[in-house]
């Protein structure tokens, strides 16, 4: 039976497993206790499933649980990864390279550090959405103290070559961060293979709870520490205050878990999806991927319908399917996405562009019914736009004088 | 954001959708927006020149559910109005009609903006004075 709405908006968040749900429930309520009361059974308890979680999570990423630090998601990760080495390197040097398709957490962080008087070079990518290695050498400076570049892009999917940016942050002394939130559970991810120092990841990305995350932060060749971006009482070896979540951390604990186990056979079906629903799509004439097909998310893929606007397509069917769009008609800015505007796409293809994420609960039934319901409103209102009539009587779209406004 | 119903009826069942002759020199036409913004109108209006009445009204929208509902919306009030009277059709009229929430009053203004432009062009083409209009300024 086919149940809907579809949910396609995996990049946004992913539904709860329903294993992970089980393994929290006891600490709301039986084993409630503060991790750090460290003089009764209650605490005891707390810390222990604290304890086991951070394995957990240290497992999946190929490293020592004392080099996890638990946050509140990927945005406090990239917060505290970012201006906490600003902050803790800061005799070294205060310049920073990052790229900008980063994630707003990231792009936002970097403008805060530099209104406060540090350096950062944003790095352009490529049409397909990759930095090009080249360039990013060149940046680096004797002030360059952090390379913060995304290992996976939210809105294409796109992963960056991290093992060769980290090869060049070693050669230079310079330390390596990345925001790890949209590849670490779905494709392997590997602090020491990859060569990474810090990495902000969270748990509703990998079918975990919300408000919970984590930062690795890399404790040997070399010993990477961070500022405290929060004072109190030094939880988390000192660079993140606050009392843990213990629900929250079991449960991402456990998310993490299944992920490790069940990664590479989520990836294997969902990639097969993916590519059924995108040579589909295809076939519609005036349709393109956006970024690379061949560096990207098994489970990502995001669209341009020319001559059709992404918030006009959506409204046919987002009724019965869950996606997000690059058009930002809703804001008052009218600005499309900068992200597909940084891969050189003029703002009528961004606003033209549909993301599918697909997650582990995603079936052959939803993509199916996806293709028919997507391909059918791309015609109707292709029938319906004057872009679509002009560009089919030969008209040069770039020859008219648009009032813009 | 949720849309209002009449919105999405007319998202669903566009009213006049399509394409007038703009050579005739009784069919006027208004291209307004960009495609860099994410909303593209095109209006046209066919009008019967003994009477100054619109007989006619055809649309085509490149945008959003409000856009399209606003351009529909337009074409229907635009028929069996004679040319000074939809003049006076003000983009506010049509807020309230669909109930558009302030983000989405810019693709009003739109609709407007093309009502003007489709009665500017068959003016110009029957030899009279083009409008000079205010300038809305909301988007």
């Amino acid at each position: 039976m086919l149940k809907l709405p579809i949910y396609l908006d995996n990049n946004a968040t992913t539904p709860m497993d329903p294993r992970v749900l089980e393994a929290m429930i006891p600490y709301f309520t039986e084993h409630f206790g503060n991790a750090a009361s460290r003089n009764h059974p209650f605490g005891w308890q707390a810390e222990e499933a604290v304890d086991y979680a951070r394995e957990q999570v240290a497992k999946l990423i190929g490293a020592d649980p004392k080099e996890i630090i638990f946050t509140s998601g990927a945005t406090e990760g990239d917060n505290l990864g970012i201006k906490g080495v600003y902050e803790m390197y800061a005799s070294k040097g205060n310049h920073i390279i990052t790229c900008t398709t980063e994630h707003k957490a990231v792009l936002d962080t970097c403008k805060h550090i530099e209104r406060s008087g540090g350096e950062v070079t944003y790095l352009e990518v490529n049409p397909e959405g990759l930095i090009d290695l080249k360039e990013l050498e060149a940046a680096i400076k004797p002030t360059t103290i952090l390379i913060a570049i995304m290992y996976a892009n939210n809105e294409i999917g796109v992963v960056q070559p991290v093992k060769e940016i980290s090869t060049i942050a070693r050669k230079h002394g310079v330390l390596f961060f990345t925001d790890g939130t949209q590849a670490v559970g779905k494709i392997p991810v590997d602090v020491n293979k990859d060569g990474i120092d810090i990495m902000a990841f969270t748990g509703h990305k990998m079918y975990g709870p919300k408000g919970v995350g984590a930062l690795y932060v890399r404790r040997k060749n070399p010993r990477v520490k961070v500022t405290a971006q929060m004072d109190g009482g030094g939880h988390e070896r000192g660079m993140r205050s606050g009392t843990l979540n213990v629900p929250g951390i079991v449960g991402f604990g456990k998310a993490c878990e299944l992920a490790r186990l069940e990664m590479a056979d989520d990836a294997a079906r969902l990639s097969k999806l993916r590519d059924k629903l995108e040579t589909a799509l295809l076939q519609l004439e005036e349709a393109y991927v956006n970024g690379s097909r061949e560096h990207r998310l098994p489970h990502v893929s995001n669209i341009s319908f020319k001559y059709v606007e992404g918030e006009g397509l959506m409204m046919g069917f987002n009724k019965n399917i869950a996606l997000s769009s690059g058009s930002a008609c809703t804001s008052a800015s009218l600005e499309p996405s900068y992200v597909l505007k940084a891969l050189g796409l003029g703002d009528d293809l961004a606003h033209s562009s549909l993301r599918f994420g697909l997650g582990r609960f995603t079936t052959e039934e939803q993509i199916d019914y996806t293709i028919k319901a997507v391909s059918e409103t791309v015609l109707k209102l292709r029938e319906m736009s004057p872009l679509w009539e002009m560009f089919k009587e030969g008209i040069d779209l770039n020859s008219i004088e648009w009032a813009h406004h | 954001m949720a849309y209002s119903e009449k919105v999405i009826d007319h998202y669903n069942n566009p009213k006049n959708v399509g394409t007038l002759d703009k050579a005739k020199t009784n069919v006027g036409t208004g291209l307004v927006g960009a495609p860099e913004c994410g909303d593209v109108m095109r209006l046209q209006i066919e009008v019967d020149d003994a009477t100054g009445v619109i007989t006619d009204a055809k649309f085509k929208t490149f945008g959003c559910g409000s856009a399209i509902a606003s351009s529909s919306l337009a074409t229907e009030w635009l028929k069996g109005k004679t040319v000074d009277q939809a003049v006076q059709i003000d983009n506010m009229d049509l807020v309230e009609e669909l109930n558009l929430p302030p983000v989405k009053i810019h693709c009003s203004v739109l609709a407007e903006d093309a009502i003007k432009a489709a009665i500017n062009d068959y003016r110009k083409k029957n030899g009279l004075e083009e409008l000079v209009f205010e300038e809305k300024g909301v988007h």
